[in-house]
């Protein structure tokens, strides 16, 4: 066949032994294959296994440690937690159903998010491509980046009162400037090949950015979003403890008053779950979006 | 293939062309000075002179990728201004979009000019036959290999129906029997096409195996010092007719040329080094 001259230099063609005959060479790779599966698996089994008996250790000795020597009214201790999360499952919270305030932060958060990642996408890429825009903008958006910028959940409450767009504002000013620098960075790094060759094609201005620069920019915008939604949770509850009515950020700043330290652990860990929750959805978007890279070394698949 | 026959006048044609570059230290570099160069159509052209001399800036001129600053080019007896009616141009690296598929990427120039989803993947389809690659239009480029990955730009290229073919040293990155193969290729499909070709290459073999006419350019700043008909006939094979002694003839002929040029570029290169 006429590809065989010509497969990638080294991924493709396997070294032929000519004493060995085709059917020959097929039981091997067979076998070879299924031990290579078993190694597979079992190298899974032992992570996945090690894992389990790290976080069993760290959990018995923080137990053991809370009832001998460390006083869990500060500390608390995993079974306290364990009946605090319980507790605002099935009773409910002191500010109400734990459900309301999980959909309150993470309604806050979404919409954070949301905006925040498109703005940043829209102005990173138009800055990203136009020269002039980005030299005369250049000393605001380091400015801008350089406030520490959590402290605007103090003004936003001002502006926007104790209501949700506060901690809207929040969220979408910290995704906003996660989002926009990795887009305007993925803008500018197109490969000027491509952007030759799509203008010699006949392509137009429109055409090349929305077939090529926001394509090389997409791996780069989906990289940030990762961090981004974290941001966004961050930004929702830190937006909630500053001052809200309702919201995982309110338990936490409510836990403390009360110095309820198992309080504070499980409003941790709720946020983490669903910090994890959106970091998988995210990779299942971005898997979608990216099946054109090449699979990484470790599992690269030879043609 | 192309679509309306060319008058016949030549399709390419500078004069006095110079370009300069702002180099990075400031100072101005010169790629190409005084370059006045005619290509008729349907003629193979094949550019040759040293590495880094300035032969693809030529091409980019002809492109209207970049403008000249001094001189005049042509394409169609018009002066080239954006890019050129009828021009395709294949670059020495990968310019195959990584995130469409082999037909993805064919069909991306017919769309570009406006065809229809439908009608664009019927004559992708058409032209990724052509170049050999029929099975493989659902692979993403990394799944091919270097020279199935030229094989889609070829096509991505030749989709077009150019009748300005420009081509800047395309197989310089593939092992040697690949080339072979990819110059057979291109012959093969550049053949009854009528589409001018110039082809720069740093490789004299390559050159004189392709072309009708070959251009030595200097050591940069690059201007013409020679042309040199091919009297070899077509077909020709790519594999033998560097061994037949018309070839060799002509190969000693050209590379006298072209010996001085590449002798002057390596004593920069030590100089520099050094």
């Amino acid at each position: 066949m006429r590809h065989d001259t010509e497969t990638a230099d080294g991924t493709g063609t396997a070294e032929v032994n000519p004493a060995v005959t085709a059917t020959g060479a097929k039981a091997v790779d067979d076998g070879a294959e299924a031990r290579m599966r078993a190694a597979g698996l079992r190298r899974g089994l032992t992570v996945n296994g090690v894992r389990g008996v790290l976080v069993a250790g760290w959990l018995i000795s923080w137990e053991l440690a809370a009832a001998h020597w460390i006083d869990p009214f500060y500390y608390s201790q995993p079974t306290r937690i364990w009946d605090r999360l319980a507790g605002w499952f099935t009773d409910g919270t002191s500010q109400g159903s734990i459900w309301e305030q999980i959909s309150y932060t993470l309604q806050e958060a979404v919409a954070g998010f949301a905006l925040g990642a498109l703005g940043g996408v829209v102005l990173g890429i138009v800055l990203g491509r136009g020269r002039f825009l980005s030299d005369v903008c250049a000393p605001f958006i380091k400015a801008a980046n350089a406030i520490p910028r959590i402290i605007l959940a103090s003004l936003f409450i001002i502006w926007f009162g104790l209501g949700m767009q506060s901690k809207i504002a929040t969220a979408f000013v910290l995704v906003f400037f996660a989002v926009f620098f990795n887009a305007f960075q993925g803008a500018r790094e197109v490969d000027r090949n491509l952007v030759d060759n799509a203008r010699v094609l006949g392509a137009g201005r429109v055409q090349v950015l929305r077939t090529i620069v926001v394509p090389s920019a997409t791996s780069w915008i989906l990289a940030s979003l990762h961090s981004a939604f974290g941001f966004a949770i961050i930004g929702a509850v830190v937006g909630e403890y500053s001052g809200a009515d309702k919201g995982l950020g309110l338990l936490i700043n409510h836990s403390q008053g009360t110095f309820d330290s198992a309080g504070i652990y499980a409003g941790m860990i709720i946020i983490t779950v669903i910090a994890l929750l959106a970091e998988w959805l995210l990779t299942l978007l971005e898997n979608r979006l990216l099946r054109w890279r090449p699979p990484a070394a470790s599992d690269h698949i030879a043609i | 293939m192309p679509k309306h026959v060319p008058p016949d006048g030549p399709v390419i044609e500078l004069h006095g062309v110079t370009k300069r570059f702002r180099a990075a230290d400031g100072g101005v570099h010169t790629a190409v000075r005084g370059v006045d160069l005619t290509v008729a159509p349907g003629e193979f052209v094949a550019v040759v002179g040293p590495t880094g001399c300035g032969k693809s800036t030529t091409l980019s001129l002809v492109s209207g990728l970049e403008p000249p600053s001094e001189g005049r080019v042509l394409v169609h007896g018009r002066p080239v201004a954006g890019i050129p009616e009828g021009v395709g141009y294949m670059f020495q690296s990968d310019a195959v979009l990584p995130w469409r598929t082999v037909l993805g990427n064919v069909a991306t120039g017919p769309r570009y000019r406006g065809m229809s989803k439908q009608r664009a993947r019927d004559r992708a389809r058409d032209w990724v036959k052509r170049v050999g690659l029929e099975g493989f239009e659902g692979y993403y480029p990394h799944q091919l290999s270097g020279g199935m990955r030229k094989r889609a730009a070829l096509a991505q290229t030749l989709v077009n129906e150019p009748t300005v073919l420009l081509m800047d040293e395309p197989f310089s990155a593939l092992d040697v029997q690949t080339r072979g193969l990819m110059q057979d290729e291109l012959l093969r499909l550049w053949s009854g096409s009528g589409a001018a070709v110039v082809f720069v290459t740093h490789d004299l073999e390559e050159a004189l195996v392709l072309a009708d006419r070959v251009v030595v350019m200097t050591a940069g700043p690059a201007t013409i010092k020679g042309s040199f008909p091919v009297p070899l006939e077509r077909p020709r094979d790519a594999e033998e007719i560097r061994l037949t002694p018309g070839f060799l003839e002509i190969y000693r002929e050209v590379w006298e040329s072209l010996r001085e040029e590449v002798q002057i570029t390596r004593e920069r290169g030590a100089g520099r080094a050094a």
